[in-house]
């Protein structure tokens, strides 16, 4: 069992390494950064609106802007191994492939967590201007982390299909966007209203998006709803990764 | 350490290898031959459990792979074809993590990079990217990393692919010391090698096993092996040719090149004669006739000749003849 955890740590760590033994890694921070308040502070009038919150200007985002840096950081998660070989030689080592699917999972996720703790400023920002409802603030930053980890498991499962970092990219953002679409008010409302499409099946197909379950978890509630939808959403993508690796050394 | 039994592995209708069977004892390093696409790598990849076999069992120490994979790996130290590292990472991270799965933390870990560098001659460019590393660096840092953990079995899928004549001298000793006390099989398309460090050599083609021997036994099947030639001054050739055509033991002479000054001949031996017998013949009729003699051997038989003769196609055969 320790063995378990250490050889899911090793492998954790030799990912997190591979991150930052590259400039690519501080890159990709600095502009998740300038993005971040781009569209905090230019596109969500985060002054402009003068309520102490969060939701609306900062999280509100997320979804979009997690669909393009999401995919960029772990696109190269397994794609990688197969284009160099090494998934031979990981393979082959004595672990099983759930450790060192979940230990790369792991590894990215601590890395997009990391970028997401660097917009602290944002909300020392919040809190200096006005009195803002912290455990909302906690709330929305904890649904973020879910969101980055739905995307980035899907994207495990995409980086594992090919050995090609920009196909496994861009397989990603399209399931990552139908993820959005299928449960985004423009989109859903015209639906529903519509008479051929029977309004359950609307309800269901968005049901399954993460734009739902997230905006609750913006307004400070944590549903366990919620948490079983993101934990699904973390968990089945990365099953797949697995079924996905077995297929291809059969 | 190492059995195999009946295995077989088909790509959608393609067969890759085809009912194959041995098995590798400790103290036995076993030489894989056979031309490219004869299956030797995707039967390395079978008994490492990195892929599935169509059909048949693998066991590793008493572990069936499929069933238990976990300690049947344990026991492995592997080298896949075309040395595969981690591009991102230094010598010795590469090193470390490898370590690190094999169990080996802390002292253990460090003592174990630092007996496969110096093994491996690697002191160099311990901390040079492996990204930066010369093929042949590379190939020895993969190398390194399959015996960290100084594993009972070792499958090397050719270790001495991209390595100068020096290191690839150094690590046929290196397969021949360590074969001592672990069971290996290692591939390679030099057959130089398989006499200098195997106990026995299979030679597989076509996904099948066509030979299972020591080097000796497969070299006896060369049509050189036991011939005689012998080197005669001032003598035409047609005389020679003729009077050695007359050895009774002898199934044929044949001049192998004549100059001004001296006639070389070999004669073949019967299928059922000694060792020696034909030479003494030779040896006979040179001092009857009183030939000058320059020179006479016992051919060995030569491992390239014997991997010819069984691997390439009959019709190919003809047409080199
Ligand atoms: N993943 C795969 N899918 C389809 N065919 C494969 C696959 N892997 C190997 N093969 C086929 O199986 C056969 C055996 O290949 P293998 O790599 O085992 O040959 P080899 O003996 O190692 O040759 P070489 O000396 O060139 O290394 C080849 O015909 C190859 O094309
Ligand atoms: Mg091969």
């Amino acid at each position: 069992m320790r063995d378990t955890w250490q050889h899911t740590w090793t492998i954790a760590k030799r990912e997190l390494v591979g991150y930052f033994a590259s400039p690519v890694a501080y890159v990709f921070i600095v502009i998740y950064l300038l993005l971040n308040g781009f569209f905090t502070f230019m596109l969500g009038y985060f002054f402009e609106r003068g309520e102490a919150s969060l939701a609306a200007p900062f999280f509100f985002w997320h979804p979009w802007l997690y669909l393009f840096l999401v995919p960029a950081a772990g696109m190269r998660l397994w794609s990688e191994e197969r284009r160099l070989g090494t998934l031979e030689l990981l393979l082959t080592m004595p672990i099983t492939p759930w450790q060192a699917i979940i230990g790369k999972f792991i590894a990215s996720w601590l890395f997009l967590i990391l970028a997401l703790a660097l917009t602290f400023p944002v909300v020392l920002t919040v809190s200096y201007l006005g009195d803002p409802d912290m455990g909302a603030i906690l709330t929305g930053y904890f649904g973020s982390v879910l969101l980055a980890g739905a995307y980035l498991a899907i994207t495990s499962m995409t980086s594992a299909m090919t050995r090609n970092q920009v196909i496994s990219f861009i397989l990603s953002v399209v399931v990552c966007f139908f993820l959005i679409l299928c449960g985004w008010e423009p989109v859903t409302r015209p639906l529903a209203n519509a008479d051929w499409i029977p309004e359950w099946l609307v309800r269901t197909v968005a049901s399954f998006s993460v734009m739902t379950h997230f905006v609750s978890m913006q307004r400070g509630v944590i549903d366990s709803r919620d948490l079983i939808y993101f934990l699904s959403a973390i968990g089945f993508p990365l099953f797949c990764t697995g079924v996905i690796l077995r297929g291809l050394r059969a | 350490m190492i059995k195999v039994q009946n295995l077989s592995k088909s790509f959608g209708s393609k067969v890759a290898v085809n009912d194959i069977s041995f098995s590798v004892e400790r103290g036995e390093v076993l030489g894989f031959l056979g031309p490219n696409g004869a299956g030797k790598s995707t039967t390395m990849r079978m008994i490492t459990g990195f892929i599935p076999p169509t059909s048949g069992k693998i066991t590793v120490g008493g572990f069936d792979i499929l069933e238990n994979p976990i300690p049947a790996k344990r026991l492995i130290g592997y080298l896949p074809e075309n040395a595969p590292a981690y591009t991102d990472m230094t010598v010795y991270g590469f090193l470390g993590f490898a370590a690190e799965l094999r169990g080996l933390y802390k002292d253990e870990k460090k003592k174990a990079i630092h007996r496969v560098v110096e093994m491996c001659f690697l002191e160099a460019v311990l901390h040079q990217s492996v990204d930066t590393l010369s093929k042949g660096y590379r190939h020895r840092t993969c190398f390194a990393q399959s015996i960290i953990h100084d594993a009972a079995v070792l499958i090397l899928d050719e270790p001495t692919d991209g390595l100068d004549p020096n290191q690839k001298h150094e690590v046929r000793n290196l397969i021949r010391q360590m074969g001592a006390n672990k069971a290996i099989v290692f591939s390679t398309h030099i057959l130089e090698e398989v006499e200098a460090a195997c106990s026995r050599a299979i030679i597989i083609d076509r996904g099948r096993i066509v030979a299972n021997g020591t080097p000796e036994e497969l070299k006896q099947k060369s049509d050189l092996a036991g011939a005689v030639s012998v080197r005669v001054l001032g003598m035409s050739a047609e005389t020679v040719r003729q009077k050695l055509n007359q050895i009774s033991i002898g199934r044929k002479a044949a001049i192998v090149k004549e100059d001004v000054t001296s006639v070389w001949a070999r004669v073949y031996p019967q299928a059922n004669s000694r060792n020696g017998d034909l030479a003494r013949s030779v040896a006979e009729i040179s001092a009857k006739e009183g030939w000058k003699i320059e020179e006479l051997h016992t051919e060995e038989g030569r491992l390239d000749e014997v991997f010819r003769s069984i691997t390439l196609p009959d019709t190919v055969k003809e047409e080199s003849k």
